[in-house]
């Protein structure tokens, strides 16, 4: 069976529609995708050591556990074991009200996790067929965009500081600590903010965010120039990430990659422009795509795309300012809190107030599934509704799940070495990815 | 694409700007494969729903009943309506993304008793794994065809299926309880 290529996509190079393995060229497992199985002959020859790598490893982002198996320094067998950090988030925000529900998905993916609940957010909304305030709309984009910086600030700092360049965590953490001096400022709170609520959000944007805000667009193109002097041209790093961990398009696609992994194998692909949400349809930005698969490519994309979300960040506050004084949070008593000054005055505030906070407001039935574009990729959330004031269930596209089971594809003729490069170029999460 | 053309089709169904195209149980993979071809190249997950108990009263977590007012949970009124009922108990989704302008995505659906098996998908897209292995841990779905059907998220010997309705929140046994 055989099917012609799509050519209405935009990519870099042309690829073809992904056929099962095995198809030419593929590189997946054959038997299980997610395992790389030791070559029989090998087996026979007793030369092969079986090590366990995690789960409690500085250097797995959490507790990822690969069981692998080493001729020499080569990788010749690997299998990756996660659910180290299964915390049964989704049964029991089955037992929460809707409401409740607001702060769970920000602890799931706890390095994107603005991103993580602005999905659960736009899911709950979806279902309401709530209308969002324009000042809300971009104040979520601003700071998406700037959780994004910080995400792949994280990556880039442990995964260099991984890679023997330990100035670079320095120097990447000193403007992550600018970011989440800017959440403390809006929100209270330096992660997990729970500042997007179903309708708007929390709160307005207070008084001299804009102009700390200001601050730090204009401080972060120098920073990142830093980076890349840092890194760009030490020959350590160019050698150690070059051409290391392929993964092909076809590859990519047909292991669930997403956002930066797959954009760095060459699909350009990023559902902030193809299937537009918040403002994204509104500022103008461009998409980093690199050819090559690799784990200096991956490293590329997160490092442009960071300048790309410096430009929608300098949007987003352009308009903001233009916004100010309008209101932050839908006006839907039956889903929204009255504001804190009614409460003395009306009756009917404190009614409402009493009803959402106690028994939580209900959303419509259906089933739904929203997805975004987190900094780690396509973020989902599927929701069940029966009518009632708590979910019926609740399910979350991981991107850092996908993103791992493409571990054993990239770790051919690896050798130990580039394990660590590897692992941490994927950039999962384990909270994402046990969920 | 014309949905009722897949192989096993049963319904076809719009809601929240969504398409929901409910399959044959049997005939799943198959449909899939279509699909495929069709240009839904890229596989985004794989979830079950138990549907044990919907719309019925008392249902562990539930303020709100079916039947109206319940006089032992205050400030309660039930449902505003009953949901509506399900074929079976329950439903396996399959959400799939066409990576074209425009983009164009789709559930698949199909329906389970309980220990009925399904067919795996992991030959159409590799990514199915571990989607079709948390399903298991989590669920209980049988899929048929797996390469490596094992838990994937819950250690080795656990029991039961935690996100199964009939299984308790806080359900996990505790050693040294009063009843020992």
């Amino acid at each position: 069976m055989t099917v012609a290529p799509d050519r209405t996509m935009r990519s870099m190079r042309d690829w073809p529609v992904v056929f099962p393995p095995p198809y030419e060229g593929s590189r997946i497992p054959t038997r299980v995708p997610t395992i790389l199985d030791v070559p029989a002959e090998l087996l026979a020859t007793d030369d092969v050591l079986q090590i366990n790598f995690g789960p409690n490893h500085p250097s797995t982002h959490g507790v990822l556990r690969l069981i692998v198996d080493l001729d020499g320094e080569q990788v010749v067998g690997l299998n990756a074991v996660i659910g180290y950090l299964h915390t049964g988030f989704e049964k029991t925000m089955e037992h929460k009200t809707w409401w409740k529900c607001v702060t769970y998905p920000e602890r799931i993916d706890y390095v994107g996790y603005q991103n993580a609940e602005l999905v659960f957010v736009l899911a709950v909304e979806k279902l309401l067929e709530l209308e969002v305030p324009e000042k809300a709309t971009w104040m979520r984009t601003l700071l998406c965009e700037l959780n994004r910086i910080h995400s792949h600030l994280v990556f880039l700092g442990t995964s260099a500081l991984e890679l023997g360049a330990i100035s670079m965590f320095w120097y990447c953490f000193r403007e992550r600590e600018m970011i989440l001096d800017l959440y403390e400022m809006v929100a209270g709170a330096r992660m997990h903010t729970r500042y997007f609520q179903v309708g708007g959000l929390a709160e307005d944007i207070p008084p001299g965010f804009f102009p700390e805000c200001r601050t730090f667009v204009e401080w972060m193109p120098h920073a990142l120039d830093d980076y890349l002097a840092l890194l760009d041209r030490n020959a350590i790093w160019l050698e150690r990430t070059k051409g290391v961990g392929l993964l092909s398009p076809e590859d990519a696609i047909a292991l669930g990659q997403t956002g930066p992994n797959l954009r760095a194998s060459g699909v350009d692909w990023d559902l902030r422009r193809d299937e537009p949400y918040l403002a994204y349809g509104q500022v103008d930005f461009r998409v980093p795509c690199y050819p090559n698969g690799d784990v200096y490519d991956r490293y590329r994309v997160r490092m442009d795309e960071m300048a790309e979300s410096v430009r929608i960040v300098d949007q987003c506050l352009r308009r903001l300012e233009r916004l100010e004084g309008k209101p932050w949070i839908a006006d839907d008593r039956k889903v929204v809190l009255p504001p804190r000054e009614e409460l003395h005055t009306s009756m009917e505030s404190l009614i409402h107030h009493f009803k959402i906070v106690t028994e939580g407001f209900r959303v419509p039935e259906g089933e739904i599934y929203v997805a975004i574009e987190s900094p780690r990729g396509e973020s989902g959330c599927y929701l069940v509704s029966d009518g009632g004031p708590k979910p019926w269930r609740v399910h979350f596209r991981a991107p850092s799940f996908a993103a791992l089971e493409a571990t054993a594809t990239c770790m051919q003729d690896a050798l130990i070495a580039d394990l660590v490069a590897i692992v941490g170029s994927l950039d999962a999460v384990m909270g994402d990815t046990d969920r | 694409m014309t949905w009722d053309a897949l192989p096993g089709f049963v319904e076809l169904k719009e809601s929240f700007g969504e398409t929901t195209v409910t399959i044959e149980t049997g005939r799943i993979r198959e449909a899939c494969e279509r699909v495929r071809s069709e240009g839904f190249t890229f596989l985004a997950d794989i979830v079950a729903t138990d549907y044990l108990g919907w719309g019925h009263k008392g249902v562990s977590g539930y303020i709100g009943t079916a039947s109206g007012r319940d006089l032992n949970h205050p400030s309660t009124q039930g449902y505003q309506a009953l949901p509506q009922l399900k074929p079976k108990r329950f439903s396996l989704s399959y959400h799939l993304l066409a990576m074209r302008q425009p983009p164009e995505r789709v559930r698949l659906q199909c329906w389970l008793d309980e220990d009925e098996p399904v067919e795996s998908v992991v030959s159409v897209w590799p990514t199915a794994d571990w989607h079709e292995r948390e399903q298991f841990d989590l669920m209980g779905i049988r899929f048929e065809g797996h390469p490596n059907l094992a838990r994937l998220l819950l250690p080795d010997d656990w029991d039961g299926h935690p996100l199964r309705k009939d299984y308790p929140l806080g359900g996990e046994p505790v050693r040294f309880s009063d009843a020992e």
